[in-house]
């Protein structure tokens, strides 16, 4: 007789991220989308991933799952050893808001809010006072190099400057992991490298990132990398560290 | 207050969305202006109204019974046929003065009053007036301030003496500006000294015992004057009346047995009249009756200002879920940033009140001006109530949270993923 604890498949302690034959299927019609069709891979505390594929692969699938805003069909997802399918949308949203932070391809920054209160709407949710939240986004927005900026709206800015306070936001309440959904797409190279020099800054100081891209050498910034073809892993290296 | 800390800064998200959207958000405001601007309008008028149609009624004295003698319909029985033509005899006697007096419990005091047309002269000017034939009780027990020189007195009555009290109306019609306290009038055939002048009953919604002009004089000296009775004749003298006294005036003890007196008054009444020449008016009824009035007349208001102020929150949750289609991608950002359902809902509820109740506090405005401006053109009582400001205001806070609901669940429910990828 063979009885198994469940928990056999429990993430090790430095394990921030685990999956387990994770699937997303879309049901459009009579047909069935496979968007993931059984992945499974875990990513250490720290590490410096990229996510490669062609479009259409299922890289923001992956994202969206990895980043809480979606759930897998089937399969289990460990986030800092819990199960996500065990956890419902107010403990999704209080992950994404202290334990993910996302950085998106079109920035997606609140058009009517300033630089400044961008930054601040995550220390907003999480209930830091008004002078905490002035402080720590006047922090953050220097370490971007956005510190001249602060009273501007994002319609006064270059797309660069942008995903700065994107990332800056990100920061915002000191999140362990840090998505990035083609964070480079919509900028020029030399805007790009200096995008891809604040994620390098971040990785050493030891946040994990998750970078979707698929553009090798924004790809080669990363320290280990998954490819991904069809919804399943094609190939994935392992972490040099 | 960290709750408070907590919304302020979506309670100035909420501003400077309505200040983006100026027009848009007057144009919407518009309906909860009006609807609340009508609340507290109408309900100062309704209170102007029923204030000064329960003061009249109140100056009756709620603790008063008012029996008053009436011409019995149709009827001939009572008539004693004279040369002269027929002569209608009825009413309330002296005796039931003293029954009422003697018999029923709770009485402090009894007033009988006989009044008739008579016309009183001053030089070249005359004036129909009412005479009043009473005894002092009557000033207290109708409370009318004077305005000079003194009212009725025992020794009046005592003596029979030839004096009268005057309403200012009689005072202003007869007098005119000449010497008014110990002036001499004639009425009818007397000659009486003018000792006192009263202030005239305002604003008449009920059937006030003196509106008009009006002279005192004690009853003895009427007694002695005009008769036991007063005889009107009309008609060419084809036809009479003979009424002892017109009105007596019970004061009781104290209003919790206004109602049981009257009743009791009844009782007597009907056993010594055969036919019913009297009616009984209890002040304290009207006072009911005239609140049970005003409860109508709030509901009949209330369902008219309820329709406008619906209105007003259907307009405002049209532009909440005209927002929230507009705001689906913040929405979406917010949510991926971590907000949970519940603070999409509160930020969207507060950008509805920030709406209704600034479409409130607008149309409290106008709800007080209103009134001042129907009082200034029409003379019209309003009183406007501060429970009624701040029942509009919970109503528009109320409309606020109840037309939001609906749009913010709406913005809450959205797929974040859908919402984000929204243009
Ligand atoms: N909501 C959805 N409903 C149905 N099918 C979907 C949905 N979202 C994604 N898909 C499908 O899932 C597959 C993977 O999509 P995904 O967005 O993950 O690709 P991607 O790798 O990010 O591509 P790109 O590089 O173009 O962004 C696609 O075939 C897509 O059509
Ligand atoms: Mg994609």
């Amino acid at each position: 007789m063979i009885v198994r604890n469940r928990d056999f498949l429990r993430p090790a302690a430095d394990e921030v991220i685990r999956l387990e034959n994770v699937r997303r299927h879309y049901v459009v019609g009579d047909e069935t989308v496979k968007a993931l069709d059984g992945v499974s891979f875990s990513i250490k505390k720290g590490s410096y991933w990229s996510i490669m594929g062609s479009s259409g692969s299922g890289k923001s699938t992956m994202l969206n799952i990895l980043g809480c805003l979606d759930r897998p069909s089937s399969g289990t997802y460990w986030l800092n050893g819990g199960n996500v399918a065990e956890m419902d949308d107010n403990a999704l949203s209080d992950h994404r808001l202290k334990n993910l932070g996302f950085v998106f391809q079109s920035f997606h920054l609140i058009p009517q809010l300033t630089v400044c209160e961008n930054i601040e709407v995550p220390m907003l949710y999480i209930g830091l006072s008004q002078s905490d939240r002035k402080g720590k986004a006047e922090a953050l927005a220097a370490k971007v190099g956005m510190e001249h900026r602060l009273r501007h709206l994002p319609s006064e800015l270059s797309g660069g400057q942008r995903q700065r306070v994107a990332v800056a936001r990100a920061l915002a309440n000191d999140p362990a992991v840090l998505l990035a959904d083609e964070p480079t797409g919509n900028l020029d190279s030399t805007t790009s490298v200096q995008i891809m020099d604040l994620f390098q800054e971040l990785s050493e100081q030891g946040k994990t990132v998750i970078l979707v891209t698929h553009e090798p050498d924004i790809a080669a910034y990363a320290k280990a990398s998954i490819v991904l073809k069809d919804g399943v892993i094609l190939t994935a290296t392992e972490d040099a560290k | 207050m960290k709750q408070f800390l907590y919304l302020w800064p979506f309670v100035k998200l909420g501003l400077t969305d309505v200040w983006r959207h100026k027009t848009r958000s007057f144009l919407t405001m518009l309906g909860v202006v009006f609807g609340v601007g009508s609340v507290i309008a109408m309900l100062a008028v309704g209170e102007g109204a029923s204030q000064q149609a329960l003061d009249s009624i109140k100056r009756l004295g709620s603790d008063n019974i008012m029996v008053q003698s009436v011409k019995p319909s149709g009827e001939e029985g009572g008539s004693t046929g004279s040369q002269r033509g027929t002569l209608a005899v009825y009413g309330l006697l002296y005796e039931d003065e003293e029954r009422i007096r003697q018999t029923v419990p709770g009485v402090l005091m009894t007033v009988p009053a006989r009044m008739t047309r008579r016309i009183a002269r001053l030089g070249e000017r005359q004036l129909e007036m009412r005479v009043v034939e009473t005894v002092p009780g009557w000033f207290e027990v109708v409370q009318r301030p004077v305005m000079a020189g003194r009212v009725l007195s025992l020794n009046d009555l005592e003596v029979r003496a030839n004096v009268c009290v005057l309403t200012e109306h009689g005072v202003r019609r007869l007098l005119a500006a000449e010497g008014m306290i110990g002036q001499r009038i004639r009425i009818a055939s007397g000659v009486f000294e003018v000792i006192g002048i009263v202030k005239n009953e305002t604003g008449g919604t009920v059937r006030a015992p003196d509106s008009e002009a009006d002279a005192y004089i004690p009853i003895t000296t009427g007694t002695r004057l005009f008769g036991e009775a007063s005889i009107r004749y009309s008609a060419g003298g084809m036809e009479g009346e003979k009424v002892e006294l017109s009105q007596i005036i019970v004061k009781m003890r104290d209003t919790s047995v206004v109602e049981m007196g009257s009743k009791a008054i009844e009782a007597v009444l009907e056993r010594f009249h055969k036919k019913s020449d009297y009616r009984i008016d209890v002040p304290l009824t009207l006072l009911r009756e005239a609140e049970r009035t005003k409860r109508t007349y709030n509901i009949v208001l209330g369902t008219i200002a309820g329709i406008s102020l619906l209105v007003g929150g259907i307009g405002i949750m049209n532009i909440m879920l005209a927002s929230v289609t507009e705001r689906t991608k913040e929405i979406g950002i917010r949510r991926a940033i971590g907000a949970r359902r519940s603070r999409i809902v509160v930020q969207f509820l507060i950008n509805t009140c920030v709406l209704s109740i600034g479409g409130g506090v607008v149309g409290v405005l106008l709800g007080v001006g209103i009134p001042l401006i129907i009082t200034y053109f029409t003379d019209m009582p309003t009183v406007v109530q501060p429970y009624s400001l701040l029942l509009a205001f919970g109503i528009s806070v109320a409309i606020g949270i109840l037309f939001g609901l609906y749009p913010a669940m709406r913005a809450a429910s959205l797929d974040p993923i859908e919402a984000l990828r929204h243009e």
